[in-house]
């Protein structure tokens, strides 16, 4: 336990982040040149980051994956971004959203980080509105709100149906204005693939350019890493191509702890899965749950009858359907946390009142709202999320009901970090999803955003500067030195070993193997049999993939296929150190929901005498069992309680 | 369905072209173009063959990271969606369906159907920002804005920077994009303040780049996934003139 230190401020809860900065060790202007800040990842977390680390003077290198960083999955979030700003006067505030979070994750959350985050909350609508950001707006010319799961205020801020396209293009205008300026230099089509240490202590980085396939070095004065979440380990999820856990698994291979790691999120509202070829699942924006009603037929021969293509939703009677979430959550409703529509949507699937053609989907409903409201209206609300729909299943939502189930979408779990946003190793920095951060074991919609850039814009700014403060007479680091070779030598060993197998299955197939052991055992439910299964599987699976993987091509130049190799390797070993995460939490929490401890109405049961904690595992060598420390969890400002929706 | 592809094939930036047929055959119309492509990479990876390189990412129509040109079309035979969101359903079994990068000289190919777009971003670091730190600024409704500003503002901005535009264009102009994001700014009032300098310059770095001109065909609108409207131009014309006026 004393391995963990997470340098929570003295002080009452709302002044905490106040002290924090009125006693932070600062960077004097004229010395912030003379400082290397490495950034891995250009999306909300990274590019905000960048540019206002380069705003104040620090020398910025960021890197990215893609093309551009405009292209960073933040992007893909539609709904909204979350602030305490109590604009529609229906009672919000810092202590509300606040509560709200710790809530919604289901009592797994550090209560310090999370009022941070809601307090902060505010300062992001601000900085975005300067950015000319162009959010929804009222006839008044006042920003306009909507309301998400988990909440019974409307505190969420949108830009249509693209609020995470125009918050990062607001990030990346920023950063484009400090790459201008010369304080940040931009490094495209580049992936992590370890970190260097020196004196214990993160002093860069290794990457692949992934157009001449040739391994650079980087060197730095602190490393913030910002690349996202693993939900791809799974092989479907919401997540881009590209994302993956490789940054964050090779941090944990070179010291930083990794927390929760079995807690993912699985989002109700998705596509439903309708092949073998299927590369990934697109989801529905939780903000359809505003005005859409989430139903499957009351009589199972209904819903049989519409298996098998015999009858359509649309002639199922108002009172042969069964509103499953208004029913059993009357205060919340359709607005219930994603956990808990998930579960719903599975629990009337497995009972066999699913439809599609699979039986694994539930309607969402525009019949009622397009009635009371307009097409029009609807239209305007989600006109790109019906298109998108419509382009990918070839039906007309306006006219028959959308079909969804839940599916893989965002990462609880990451690197540990403590309240500066530190890793266990020194100098060794982690924003937005990848690390484990404020959402518990679940997290409420529209809070990604929030977290993304609370992290980038106004958190990390300041915990590094600190950090960065006695680090002024320290000279750059010269990327030739003993350390940087042998960080490197261990990566063209990886490289080596892969493209020297030379076997017969193609890395999508043990990608897809993989995911579905993922989602069979570790997905929405889980049971000690299952999980104890799965980390047999997984480690059976990767022996099997260093014996029969094919990887043509060779080292130099681009090859897509070792890009996609080496993402694999990790998520082999990051699966199962989710199983074995997974299996040791015996209770039921948010997202993570074990068969064995549930309430009698089948809700998550936690356990919190035995797990008021953060699990953070330190790696402990290749084939060894990594431990477990146990940051525990205190809550001074909040009385824990069994989550109630039905009730407000 | 069965297909013939017809796609282009170059090892490299200085290397010469080609196209190659490759069939490909049990294609169900329900998979993407890309779960299409997909299928393909995995046969050729079985067989020992290079696969094909091509952009690709989110898949859900928004990163603007696919580009493909498809039976001579950005994006493929289908309106207002990008390559990821096109399905198989448009295409009928049998069909020989070209596929071949974007082709401009500012955008230089990299290997196969990739293609290099970093111009864009050189013509936004050029100006397409507002020059605000973080912190210090002012409450979010203390700058009210017309609504029908702001949607005009967030019409523009829906761009995704794919590139599609010059694709589309026989002079390769990048104008519908340049001009996209001068509008977003030039409609809101944090934008006014540096509305001059912005167009100045975003239009020197696309002129310097080698963008063509525009000759209003209006092919960039109608090619483009997000329906970004030529309107845009008209309204950066009007600031570069004002600009140049003032």
């Amino acid at each position: 336990m004393t391995k963990i230190d997470s340098k929570i401020p003295e002080g009452p809860l709302a002044e905490k982040w106040t002290n924090y900065k009125n006693h932070q060790n600062l960077v004097n202007p004229a010395n912030k040149i003379k400082i290397d800040i490495i950034v891995v990842g250009t999306g909300l977390a990274g590019g905000a980051a960048a540019a206002s680390l380069g705003e104040m003077g620090f020398n910025v290198k960021v890197f990215c994956i893609q093309d551009s960083p405009r292209r960073a999955h933040s992007i893909a979030a539609q709904g909204g971004i979350n602030a305490a700003k109590n604009y529609p006067n229906d009672g919000d505030s810092v202590y509300r959203l606040f509560y709200d979070t710790v809530k919604g994750g289901d009592y797994r959350a550090r209560e310090a980080n999370v009022y941070r985050l809601a307090e902060v909350s505010n300062n992001i609508i601000d900085q975005c509105v300067a950015q000319g950001v162009p959010f929804a707006r009222e006839y008044g010319g006042t920003l306009d709100n909507r309301s998400f799961g988990g909440a019974l205020v409307s505190r969420t801020f949108y830009a249509r149906g693209q609020t995470g396209q125009q918050l990062l293009l607001g990030a990346y205008s920023a950063l484009s204005k400090e790459i201008n300026k010369g304080s940040v230099e931009l490094f495209t089509r580049r992936e992590m693939l370890d970190l260097v240490k020196i004196d214990g202590k993160a002093r860069g980085i290794i990457v692949r350019n992934l157009v001449t396939g040739k391994l650079e070095r980087h060197s730095a004065h602190a490393v913030l890493v910002a690349s996202g979440g693993y939900g791809n380990v799974f092989f479907l999820s919401t997540n881009a191509m590209t994302s993956n856990g490789g940054a964050a698994w090779r941090s944990y291979k070179r010291g930083a702890f990794f927390g929760n790691p079995s807690f993912v999120q699985i989002h109700p509202t998705c596509i439903p899965v309708h092949g073998d070829f299927q590369s990934k699942l697109t989801l529905m924006s939780e903000s359809l749950r505003n005005d859409g009603r989430i139903w499957v037929p009351k009589k199972k021969e209904d819903a049989g009858k519409i298996q098998k293509g015999e009858l359509r939703p649309t002639e199922i009677a108002e009172d042969d359907r069964d509103y499953y979430l208004e029913r059993r959550y009357p205060a919340f409703g359709n607005l219930v946390p994603r956990d808990v529509a998930s579960r719903a949507a599975k629990e009337r699937c497995d009972a066999g009142f699913g439809v599609g053609t699979t039986g694994l989907a539930v309607y969402l409903d525009f019949k009622h709202a397009i009635g009371r409201l307009g097409k029009n209206v609807i239209e305007a609300r989600y006109g790109n999320l019906f298109q998108m729909y419509e382009k990918i299943v070839d039906e007309n939502p306006y006219e028959t009901p959308m079909m969804i189930y839940p599916a893989i979408h965002y990462a609880m779990g990451g690197i540990w970090v403590d309240y500066e946003l530190q890793t266990t190793v020194p100098g060794l920095f982690f924003g937005g999803e990848a690390n484990f951060s404020d959402h518990g074991a679940n997290r409420l919609g529209a809070s990604a955003l929030m977290q993304g850039l609370s992290d980038g814009y106004f958190v990390l700014p300041y915990t590094m500067q600190n950090y960065l403060a006695d680090q002024i007479t320290v000279p750059r680091y010269d990327i030739n030195s003993k350390e940087f070779e042998q960080t490197e030598k261990d990566v063209q060993e990886r490289i080596d070993k892969l493209i020297s197998v030379k076997g017969d299955e193609t890395v999508d197939s043990f990608h897809k193997r993989l995911g579905l052991i993922m989602w069979d055992n570790v997905g929405m439910a889980r049971t000690k049999e299952g999980l104890e299964k799965a980390i047999k599987e997984i480690s059976a699976l990767r022996k099997e993939f260093y014996q029969r993987v094919k990887v043509p091509g060779d080292k130099s130049g681009m090859n897509v296929e070792l890009e996609k190799a080496l993402r694999v390797a990790d998520f082999l070993e990051l699966g199962e150190l989710m199983a074995r995460d997974a299996l040791n939490r015996s209770e039921s929490c948010g997202g993570h929901f074990r068969e064995e401890s549930k309430t009698p109405e089948g809700e998550a049961l936690r356990d919190d005498e035995n797990f008021t904690y953060v699990s953070a595992w330190e790696f402990k060598g290749n084939d060894v069992e990594p431990e477990l420390h146990k940051e525990p969890l205190t809550y001074e400002n909040i009385e824990v309680k069994q989550r109630n929706y039905k009730t407000a | 369905m069965d297909l013939k592809l017809k796609i282009w094939r170059q090892s490299g930036p200085d290397a010469k072209g080609e196209f190659k047929e490759y069939p490909i055959q049990d294609i169900s119309k329900d998979s993407s173009f890309l779960e299409m492509m997909d299928v393909l990479n995995e046969q050729l990876v079985s067989k020992g063959e290079e696969p094909v390189a091509f952009d690709h990412d989110c898949r859900e129509g928004i990163c603007g990271m696919c580009s493909l040109f498809i039976n001579g079309r950005p994006h493929g035979p289908d309106d207002a969606i990008t390559t990821c969101q096109l399905h198989m359903r448009k295409f009928h079994d049998g069909e020989t369906v070209t596929i071949e990068p974007w082709r401009a000289k500012p955008f230089p190919i990299i290997k196969d159907l990739m293609v290099d777009r970093s111009a864009f971003d050189e013509i936004i670091q050029a100006g397409g920002f507002v020059s605000v730190s973080t912190g210090g600024v002012p409450d979010a409704n203390a700058i009210p804005i017309k609504k029908v500003n702001a949607d005009l503002a967030m019409d523009a901005a829906a761009c995704i920077g794919c590139g599609a535009c010059v694709a589309a264009c026989k002079n390769a102009s990048a104008m519908l994009f340049v001009s996209a994001k001068v509008s977003q700014f030039a409609l809101l009032p944090q934008g006014r303040v540096e509305a001059k300098e912005r167009v100045e310059k975003m239009v020197a770095k696309m002129d310097d780049i080698g963008f063509g001109n525009c000759t209003n065909t209006y092919a960039c609108e109608a090619e483009c996934p997000k329906e970004i409207s030529v309107a845009n131009i008209a309204r950066m014309n009007r600031e570069f003139f004002a600009a140049k006026v003032s």
